[in-house]
Parts: structure tokens; C-alpha cells; sequence
């Protein structure tokens, strides 16, 4: 125990000296969020410190192991060290698909020379990863992908079209799930193969979505050269790599309904805008409303504290996070249309200072994306009926 | 603290349910409702629960318990929802006892407790003036005149109140009062003279009380807690008491979703085993997803209220409204989904929800709590 109360001063002592101060401050917007890679311009100095004093600890990736530059910690030691970067309110250093789905991935399926390559410059910001799953013909029967990848050899020739392609424009690598076997059954002719974004025949094109912004992309492969070594896993066994990815993807997609909280309770946003009469929030019925939402969300999230204790002691059903994805994004989901409700006509504006510019507006929309990402609610309930409930 | 249950704690979950399966099936609930006894619970069911050390588990070492906590006492709770067994646990062994280890006298303590611990003394709290739970509306009246005081009022769901030696009885001592303030707890005996008790059968077949307190004399040393001063430590009780109910429609909940997983995969329609009907699946995805929810709030308000945890009043509010919309949803989706079976008697799925009303209504519904929980957030 003394150990980890040593940790722990230890912990709370660096991040005193090295969080600059304009870290601790909660984000205005997504656009505060650092993503990292080649193309990326720091928002200030503060953050490429920030991100360069953590990547040096490892502690951007704090629980991988610390030869491939990770942190090295334990479970317990991570968690310290979440709480302790929640005390002072530290803002994430680095947000990467690196660190939330390839990673994990690379490092419990990858070859020995894939982690020297690709964990060292994830876990130092340098490299932004983005994901080809979707296809125009493959959304939540993802399986069904068409875009193959040829053997030629020495390597693969990669053709074919994927689509909602996170942050495609301004990511330096893709991990792409391709068929390499155009004769096998559904999911077992697809590998994960990964390759530069800059390679010739790689083009992206934004999407723009209802909210006005351009997260994700098209992208299209023509003849793209593909090495054999970049292969995750074993050729034709892409899709089991894939499960595995999209679980960490349901987990984080989850986690948002929680974190997109912030430090403002939906109580508090309306109190201030409707302002109370006798005690009470002037509006009964949004009274009402707001304080079902914030039981399901306090409710919500003790269950993502009973699960993750849950699998620590090896109780628990497991496979729960398709419950955890369904569950947070309609509950964000649900946040954003009270808090559209709370604003009333102001956050209806799109443009102007009176709504900042329509960010209420913008992130309400955005949301209706969540439960349609990472595989949509209906996908999320139909793996809880079948794998947990095992109904056929 | 791991929001996870102990190995103690999951020992006594797994007796709990030994006893109960074997003891205590919906067939007994079913063959003690048709038998027209009058108590509300099987007699014999009781002195084997106190055997089992159930009565004990609140109480203090010093006063013949256990004190093994509510996490533990919980899990019993928890599967007596499961089984629907009705007995006298929670009026005597959670509501009766925290009232008198929070609030009495040494001794009211030696007294009461040892007795209360194995199984002798019948008490339990008489609260509710209206058909809706508000502790701050008391209308009872408690006028001093020397030694003793005069009790005039009228209590009603009073749970177990016509098997009861004694109850527990809150009222305004401070005529002016309002609301939270003012009020008192006494002991009174419900043979006392000027004590009226009408049985009556609630729609889960237990028993409670409509009582009539009229020109009753209790002497002063039958207080429970200081005068005027009972309102902060019976809400907290209270709070205890929603946190257990919490519990049993918890138990109710993953019992109807259990037997209707079982019925999906058995039933027949089209050709097909309805349980392989998208429209269907969907549904018991959802009502599972959401017992997990309530699981952790269950539990975690029932940790926080055993670590004296400042926002447990708020997580009991939390726990209690929840469990009551998630009753409400696993008793009607259990009737739905048997269909026509569903609606006959002979059929044990339609006991729940005629349980689940009463235990979600007990000491504040969904509304209230949704409401205590918006004041207490101070919107």
C-alpha cells in the first residue's frame, strides 16, 4: 500500500511542476482537444509542453509497457494517475486513435517489429491513425466488405472505397480492413493491414454531416501499395482483430456520455437560463426531464465503475461493452435534446455571438451520430440478445 | 471501495437463496394467500429466518446481533424479491431496529433491540397520513400533559401494522410546526387503550394497517430520539428503508427478466421460438441493459449509506427512483411477453407486478424521489 501512497506523491508532484497552468483549465470547445501527428498545429505552447512532458513518461499511454515507451504502470498505479490528472483538472494530453483502438490492437496481436514501428510514435503524438471500416455497402454488416487487397507477392495491391473515415484528411496512417480472400465465407477472408496515408493511389474527401463540421471522410484506394510486414495478426484473420478493436472503440464511444458531462450539471445549465421561482426550476416539466436524466446518468455511471471493478476481480458477466455503448450514446443523445429544450429559441441561432455561434446546436446534432458510429444501437442490442441473452 | 460485493457478502446472497428456494417458493406466496390467514406472511416462515440469523444482522454485538451491515442484509432483500416471500424482515429487522440504533435511549436499546434481534418483538413505523408518502406533512398530534403525552391522529399503510406489539408512531409535539420540524417518535403498545387497528389486505396479499390513535397516553420515556428533533435522523432511516425496497424490486426485476429469457426460448409462434423475433429481442436487450444499471446504484447507494457517506441521501433518492421505473418497466414487459399466460392467475408471472406497485409506492414512489432528488440538486 505505501508504495502506491508513494506513487501517488510522487505523481502529484510532477504534475504540480510540469501541468502548465492554462492545461488545468476545462476545454471552450472540441477545437482545444490536442490530436498530434505530422500535420499538427499546436493551439499554444502549453500544449505541445504538455504533450511533450507526458509522451516523455509515457504517460499519454500510461499502462503499455515502457520498452515500446509506454508508461509502464499498473492498474493501480493508471488509475493514480487518472485521479490525480482529475484533481487538478488536467486536460487529456494527446486524444488519438492511436492510443484508443490500433494500439491495443498492435500490441496484443502485432508482430514484435509492428510495436517497435508504430507504438513509439503513437505514444508521442507523432503519427495520427484513422480507421477503414465502413464501406458505402458495409455499415453494420461490416463483414460484407468488398474492398480487397491483391497478393502480389511481395505485397498487396489494395483497391476499393471506404467511407466515415474519422479525421481521414488530416491522419498520417490508416488501419484498414481489407478482403485478402475473395473466396472464403464473410469473416474469414479479411485482414487488418495498415499503410501510410501519403502512399500513391490513397485520396480523401470530407463528408460534411448535419452539425455543418467534416469529421469523417471518404476514402478511396487505387492500387495502393500495401507491405507485407504491416499485416496485424495473420492473413484472412483480420475480422477476429477487428472484434477486438471494436470493443475498445464501443468502450470509448461509451465512456463519452459520461465525459461530455463536463463540469456543469444539467441542473445547474438550466437554473441559470430559467432561473428558479419558489426553489424550483420555473419550467416543472424541464425540472422534471432534466432530473430523470441525471438518475440515468448517475446510474450509468456507477455501472461503468461496477463493471471495469468487476472484470479487476474476475466477476461479472463480461462482453458487457455493447451494453455500456448502447446505454451512453443514447444518453448523451438524450443530454443534448434537453439542453437544446433548456436553450430554447437562443441556441437555435447558428451563427452570431448569442449562441457561440450555434455550439449547443452544432454538438446536439453531432450527437445523433453516436448511436450510429462504432455499430448503431439496433447492432449493440442485437450482440446483447445473442451473446449475452443467447437468444437466436 | 470496489463497487463490487465481498466474499462474505456473496456467501450470504447464496444461502439467502438456498433458504428461500427451498423455503419459501411462490408457491407458498400463492397457498398463503388462498389459506386466508390474516397475518399477511406465513407464521412458520418467521422463527426459521430469525434461525437463520436474518432478524439479527442490523443489530449491534453488544445487543445480540450480528452488525453485518446492509450491504450484506441487502442481498437477502434482494432475493426475497426474487421469491416475493413476505415476512416481517423489513418492518422489524431493517425499518424497526435502524430507527432504535440511530435514535434511542441506552435503554431503549437494551430493551428493545435483543428482543427485535431474535424475533420475539413485532414493531414497525407508522408514518403516512395520506395515500402519498410526505414525511413533512405529518398531521398527527402529540399534546403534553405532564408526564405523558396525548396522541390524536390517524396513520394508514402502516406495512405489518395488525400483527404488531408495538409501533412506531410520528408526530407533531410543537403544535405551531411545520413541515421538517416539530416532529417526535414514540413507542406505542397497539393493544394501548384508545389504539384502533383495521386490517387491511393489500393487492400483493401482505398486510398492512389503517390505525386511529385517539386520546392515547404514552409516557415520556416511550420517546424514541429528542422532541421536536426526529425529522433528520427518521429521513435518514427512511432513506435506509427506500435503499432495501430498492433492493427487493431489484430482485423482482432480474426474477421476471429470468423467467421471461426462459419463456422467449421456449415459446412457440409462427414456427419459430418467439425468442428469435428481432421485435422481441430488441426489447429484453434493453430491459436487461437496464438492470444492469440498476444493479450498480443499487449497490452503491447501499455502500455509501454503510461508509456514512455524505451523499447517500441523494444516491437512496437515485436508487429508489430508478428501481420503480425499472419495476414498472420489468413487470409489464414479464406480462407482455407471456401474452395470454401472462394474465392468468394460475401463472406465477403476474404475482410480481402485483408486489412491485406496493414495494415501489412504500415510503415515496417515483415521482416523489425524482422530486427529492431535483430539491436536493437545489433546482
Amino acid at each position: 500500500m505505501s508504495n502506491l501512497q508513494a506513487f501517488r506523491d510522487e505523481t502529484r508532484d510532477w504534475l504540480e511542476s510540469n501541468c502548465p497552468d492554462s492545461m488545468r483549465k476545462p476545454m471552450t470547445s472540441a477545437d482545444d482537444a490536442c490530436w498530434g501527428g505530422r500535420n499538427w498545429v499546436f493551439k499554444s505552447d502549453d500544449q505541445k509542453v504538455w504533450l511533450e512532458r507526458m509522451a516523455e513518461k509515457g504517460w499519454t499511454a500510461p499502462d503499455w509497457p515502457a520498452e515500446y515507451g509506454g508508461g509502464g504502470l499498473s492498474k493501480e498505479e493508471a488509475k493514480i494517475l487518472r485521479e490525480e490528472l482529475k484533481n487538478i483538472k488536467a486536460r487529456s494530453p494527446l486524444d488519438s486513435f492511436g492510443i484508443w483502438m490500433i494500439g491495443p490492437a498492435i500490441l496484443k496481436f502485432g508482430s514484435e517489429e509492428l510495436k517497435r514501428q508504430h507504438l513509439p510514435p503513437i505514444i508521442r503524438g507523432e503519427i495520427r491513425w484513422c480507421q477503414g471500416y465502413s464501406e458505402p455497402n458495409a455499415g453494420s454488416d461490416l463483414a460484407g466488405l468488398q474492398s480487397k487487397a491483391e497478393d502480389m507477392g511481395d505485397h498487396f495491391l489494395a483497391n476499393g472505397q471506404k467511407v466515415w473515415t474519422s479525421y481521414g484528411d488530416k491522419a498520417d496512417w490508416m488501419f484498414c480492413l481489407l478482403r485478402t480472400d475473395p473466396d472464403a465465407k464473410k469473416q474469414l477472408g479479411i485482414s487488418l493491414v495498415l499503410f501510410d496515408m501519403k502512399t500513391p493511389g490513397v485520396s480523401v474527401k470530407p463528408i460534411k454531416l448535419i452539425s455543418g463540421s467534416s469529421p469523417f471522410c471518404e476514402t478511396f484506394l487505387d492500387n495502393v501499395r500495401v507491405e507485407k510486414d504491416q499485416v496485424v495478426g495473420d492473413v484472412n484473420q483480420g475480422w477476429t482483430v477487428a472484434k477486438y478493436l471494436l470493443t475498445h472503440e464501443r468502450a470509448m464511444i461509451g465512456d463519452m456520455g459520461l465525459a461530455s458531462a463536463g463540469s456543469k450539471t444539467l441542473g445547474m445549465i438550466a437554473s441559470e437560463k430559467l432561473g428558479l421561482t419558489n426553489g424550483l426550476l420555473s419550467d416543472l416539466v424541464l425540472r422534471n426531464e432534466i432530473a430523470k436524466w441525471e438518475i440515468d446518468a448517475m446510474s450509468f455511471s456507477c455501472t461503468a465503475e461496477r463493471v471495469r471493478d468487476e472484470s479487476k476481480a474476475g466477476q461479472g458477466v463480461g462482453a458487457t461493452s455493447a451494453m455500456l455503448k448502447y446505454y451512453g450514446t443514447e444518453l448523451n443523445k438524450r443530454r443534448f435534446e434537453t439542453l437544446m429544450r433548456v436553450g430554447g429559441s437562443d441556441d437555435l441561432v447558428w451563427e452570431g455571438p448569442m449562441s457561440r455561434d450555434g455550439q449547443v446546436a452544432k454538438t446536439w446534432l453531432r450527437t445523433k451520430g453516436n448511436s450510429i458510429e462504432g455499430g448503431t444501437s439496433e447492432v449493440q442490442l442485437n450482440i446483447i440478445a445473442k451473446n449475452i441473452l443467447g437468444l437466436g | 471501495m470496489a463497487l463490487i460485493l465481498n466474499e462474505e457478502q456473496l456467501m450470504l446472497k447464496e444461502s439467502a437463496k438456498g433458504f428461500l428456494s427451498e423455503n419459501a417458493s411462490i408457491k407458498e406466496v400463492r397457498e398463503q394467500r388462498d389459506s386466508g390467514s390474516t397475518t399477511g406472511y406465513a407464521d412458520t416462515l418467521w422463527p426459521k429466518m430469525v434461525d437463520m440469523g436474518w432478524s439479527a444482522i442490523l443489530v449491534p454485538e453488544e445487543f445480540g446481533g450480528l452488525d453485518f451491515g446492509n450491504v450484506g442484509m441487502a442481498q437477502i432483500v434482494e432475493e426475497t424479491g426474487r421469491t416475493l416471500t413476505a415476512s416481517p424482515l423489513f418492518s422489524n429487522a431493517i425499518v424497526s431496529v435502524s430507527l432504535i440504533k440511530k435514535m434511542g435511549s441506552d435503554d431503549q436499546k437494551s430493551n428493545f433491540l435483543p428482543k427485535l434481534a431474535s424475533g420475539q418483538l413485532m414493531m414497525t413505523l407508522a408514518i403516512d397520513e395520506e395515500p402519498h408518502h410526505n414525511p413533512e406533512k405529518i398531521g398527527m398530534m402529540a399534546t403534553e400533559e405532564g408526564d405523558s403525552y396525548l396522541l390524536n391522529g390517524k396513520k394508514r399503510f402502516v406495512i405489518d401494522g395488525s400483527t404488531a406489539d408495538k409501533f412506531i408512531v410520528v408526530a407533531r409535539t410543537d403544535q405551531k410546526s411545520k413541515g421538517k420540524d416539530g416532529l417526535s417518535l414514540f413507542f406505542v403498545d397497539s393493544d394501548a387503550i384508545g389504539v384502533e387497528v383495521e386490517r387491511t389486505q393489500m393487492v400483493d396479499g401482505r398486510n398492512s394497517a389503517f390505525v386511529v390513535f385517539k386520546d392515547v397516553v404514552v409516557h415520556r420515556k416511550q420517546m424514541l430520539g429528542q422532541k421536536n428533533k426526529g425529522f433528520k435522523p427518521l429521513s435518514s432511516v427512511l432513506d435506509l428503508a427506500n435503499i432495501h425496497l430498492s433492493a427487493e424490486l431489484l430482485g423482482i426485476c432480474e426474477e421476471t427478466f429470468d423467467r421471461t429469457l426462459q419463456y422467449l426460448k421456449q415459446r412457440k409462434q409462427f414456427g419459430s421460438l418467439i425468442g428469435s423475433f428481432q421485435a422481441l429481442q430488441h426489447r429484453a436487450a434493453h430491459w436487461w441493459s437496464e438492470i444492469e444499471i440498476c444493479k450498480s446504484i443499487v449497490l452503491k447507494a447501499l455502500q455509501s449509506y454503510d461508509q456514512d457517506d455524505a451523499r447517500s441521501p441523494f444516491l437512496a433518492s437515485i436508487a429508489k427512483a430508478k428501481l420503480c421505473e425499472i419495476a414498472e418497466l420489468s413487470t409489464n414487459e414479464a406480462i407482455q411477453m407471456h401474452g395470454g399466460i401472462g394474465m392468468t392467475d394460475e401463472y406465477e408471472i403476474g404475482f410480481f407486478i402485483k408486489r412491485a406497485r406496493p414495494a415501489q409506492m412504500l415510503f415515496g414512489d417515483h415521482n416523489y424521489h425524482v422530486n427529492k432528488f431535483a430539491a436536493s440538486c437545489g433546482y
